[in-house]
């Protein structure tokens, strides 16, 4: 089964995407990350208003597997959380670049961006390949 | 939002719980009122008899023994749980803890007694790890590590100085950084190298001004003996900062080598792990934190120490201690119980059992990797880390490979972790099991990576042959039930809706 890697989204190293919105970014876990963490069961979000620098913890995903923290790709202050995923943690499973975002951050400066350690989908699949290897 | 879904996911269990096989009146015996009757009166809710299950003497024996022939334990077959040391737990010991079961903690001359053997295991321990000082009350490995974390959090203060991040390398222990938060502490991840180890030059791009200290499991838990850690010590003393040694493995250490001797100036021991005392649902568990002279001040009261007379005392007159950290003098009994282990095997005997936890081990490794593949180029010592890799293009994860093992009568050994392994199996046998067991475990393994290239399909039945066969574990975890109350609800009869 292909990993999917949608164009257009940024990616971090710990295997997050962010997508810029009017200013804002939209932050999740990969394809990449949702596969191999196994079923989700849990997410735990920092609350809406929360100040984070790039690399802070945004949060925990917990599998039936391992608990494993949400790094944010953009620093920032903590616009709106996905509350959907407190009933429904497999929507991060099921479709984890639309419903099964995270947070949106309201970032300061230029949002994230190649300089940052960040990575456009085709150098995020080819640190995918690197990885597996 | 409540789920509204209904519990379909519960396992069926043979045996009733207490509270169903329930029978009004069916206990002759009388439950006992508070012996003081004065009190009574203010004890409140309590003053009525509490609800218990009404069976009589006979069915709650056959229901605990029945329960009892549903587990498995050490002492039915292997329990290769890789980081827990489940290893056999003597006798003797048991013996042992059992001298002072009818000791009242008033009574001053048996207490004398049960002090000097506290302060003789208290030197056996320093003698074994290099170390200056120990406090024996933290009641289990991570209980240790805490007491280790606010001793080093209080010398910090005593230098006036106000330290907030901890270096927790990836192949630490998982309970380090919740240790490190609860004593105020920020966790910073390090990354291991290629080999497995935490690398000098790794742990140096991390220090700074704010590094209090760093958390290293040794052997860690790919088994590893970390070989920079000596370097890594230096690094951190020069930057004002303490190493811990998380001491859950030193059973892959004794009678070879010293933790004192390597540069680490705090670490805790889990004595149920090292010393063979009983451990998981056996427990409760012992985790003595032992530190370098200069931190001893620190260490919690009450403090166990000598008069001019050689005979072994407490004293709480210590200004600088991190205080209290558990009632009475901790779980005396598993202290005992790892005195008696360390007296019986003596200095050559714990030293036979390092050695041979190590050479379980790696015969087993070395077995396994033929069929399961390599995940860590270094040698490893008492423990050993192999993946599902082989057999993911087939569909079959380490958890089925986990579960398919129930089913060959074997305890599964610890899966998904390390974290640092995709789809771990981490196999620990200990220097318990003889060779025919290790045999025995080795073919069950092969048949199951055979069975997983022919017909990996049926892998997701297993276990067949157990009390409860395949649990829903995703279901479980996302649906939390914590009482068989509301588990239960069209029962209705429970003795707790009274």
């Amino acid at each position: 089964m292909d990993t999917l890697i949608p164009e257009g989204l940024f990616y971090t190293k710990d295997h997050e995407w962010a997508r810029v919105e009017d200013g804002k970014a939209r932050v999740g876990i990969t394809d990449n990350a949702q596969h191999e963490l196994g079923d989700i069961v849990y997410v735990e979000l920092k609350p809406a208003g929360t100040t984070v620098k790039t690399g802070d913890a945004l949060g925990t995903v917990e599998s039936v597997k391992a608990v494993s923290e949400v790094y944010s790709p953009v620093g920032g202050v903590v616009a709106e959380v996905n509350v959907e995923l407190d009933g429904s943690p497999e929507l991060v499973n099921q479709d984890c670049y639309g419903k099964g975002w995270m947070v949106v951050i309201a970032f300061e400066g230029a949002g994230p961006s190649k300089t940052a350690g960040i990575m456009d989908a085709a150098a995020y699949k080819e640190y995918l390949a690197k990885e597996a290897k | 939002m409540p789920d509204e879904s209904p519990v379909t996911g519960f396992p069926v269990i043979l045996e009733p719980l207490l509270a169903e096989l329930s029978r009004p009146g069916s206990n002759p015996a009388r439950t006992p009122r508070p012996f003081d009757a004065h009190l009574a009166e203010d004890l409140g809710a309590y003053a009525s008899p509490p609800r218990l299950p009404e069976v009589c003497e006979f069915e709650t024996v056959r229901h605990f023994t029945r329960l009892s022939r549903l587990n498995y334990g050490i002492e039915t077959g292997m329990y290769p749980l890789g980081s827990c040391t489940m290893k056999y737990n003597p006798k003797v010991s048991e013996v042992a803890a059992a001298c002072v079961s009818d000791i009242h903690p008033a009574d001053a001359p048996a207490m004398e007694r049960v002090l000097g053997w506290l302060a003789d295991f208290r030197e056996a321990l320093l003698e074994i790890t290099g170390m200056d000082d120990a406090c024996l009350w933290p009641a289990a490995g991570a209980h240790g590590e805490l007491a280790g974390m606010l001793v080093i959090g209080k010398a910090l203060e005593a230098r006036g100085e106000k330290r907030r991040k901890v270096l927790v390398p990836d192949t630490a222990h998982g309970t380090n950084p919740a240790s490190c938060t609860i004593a105020g502490f920020t966790t910073v991840n390090v990354p291991s190298g290629r080999s497995g180890c935490l690398e000098a030059d790794q742990v140096a791009r991390h220090l700074d001004a704010d590094v209090a200290a760093l958390m290293m499991t040794n052997p860690n838990t790919l088994g590893v003996f970390e070989r920079d850690i000596e370097r890594i010590a230096g690094l951190l003393h020069d930057n004002g900062s303490y190493l811990y040694m998380d001491g859950a493995n030193l059973n892959a250490l004794l009678g070879v080598t010293r933790p004192g001797d390597m540069g680490v100036d705090c670490m805790h021991i889990n004595l149920h792990k090292t010393f063979g005392a009983p451990h998981g649902g056996g427990g409760p568990g012992s985790g003595p934190v032992l530190v370098k002279a200069d931190l001893s001040r620190f260490l919690p009261v009450p403090r166990l120490a000598r008069d001019a007379s050689g005979r072994a005392r407490l004293m709480d007159d210590a200004p600088l201690s991190v205080g209290r950290i558990h009632g009475g003098l901790g779980n005396v009994a598993v202290v005992l119980k790892a005195y008696a282990y360390v007296l019986s095997l003596g200095a050559q005997g714990l030293k036979d059992a390092a050695v041979r936890s190590c050479l379980n081990a790696n015969y087993l490794r070395k077995r396994l990797e033929k069929t399961f593949g390599s995940v860590c180029p270094s040698p490893t010592l008492h423990e050993f880390v192999i993946s599902d890799r082989a057999f993911r293009d087939k569909g079959v994860s380490a958890m089925d490979i986990a579960k398919a093992l129930m089913d060959k009568g074997f305890h599964p050994p610890t899966v998904y972790f390390p974290l640092n392994v995709q789809g771990a199996l981490m196999i620990e046998p200990t220097e318990s099991e003889p060779l025919r067991e290790l045999e025995r475990f080795a073919l069950a393994m092969e048949e199951i990576a055979g069975a997983a290239q022919v017909s990996p399909g049926d892998f997701g039945s297993h276990p067949m042959n157990t009390p409860v066969e395949r649990v829903d574990e995703v279901w479980a975890a996302r649906n939390l039930i914590l009482t068989w109350h509301d588990m239960n609800p069209s029962s209705g009869g429970g003795y707790l809706n009274g």
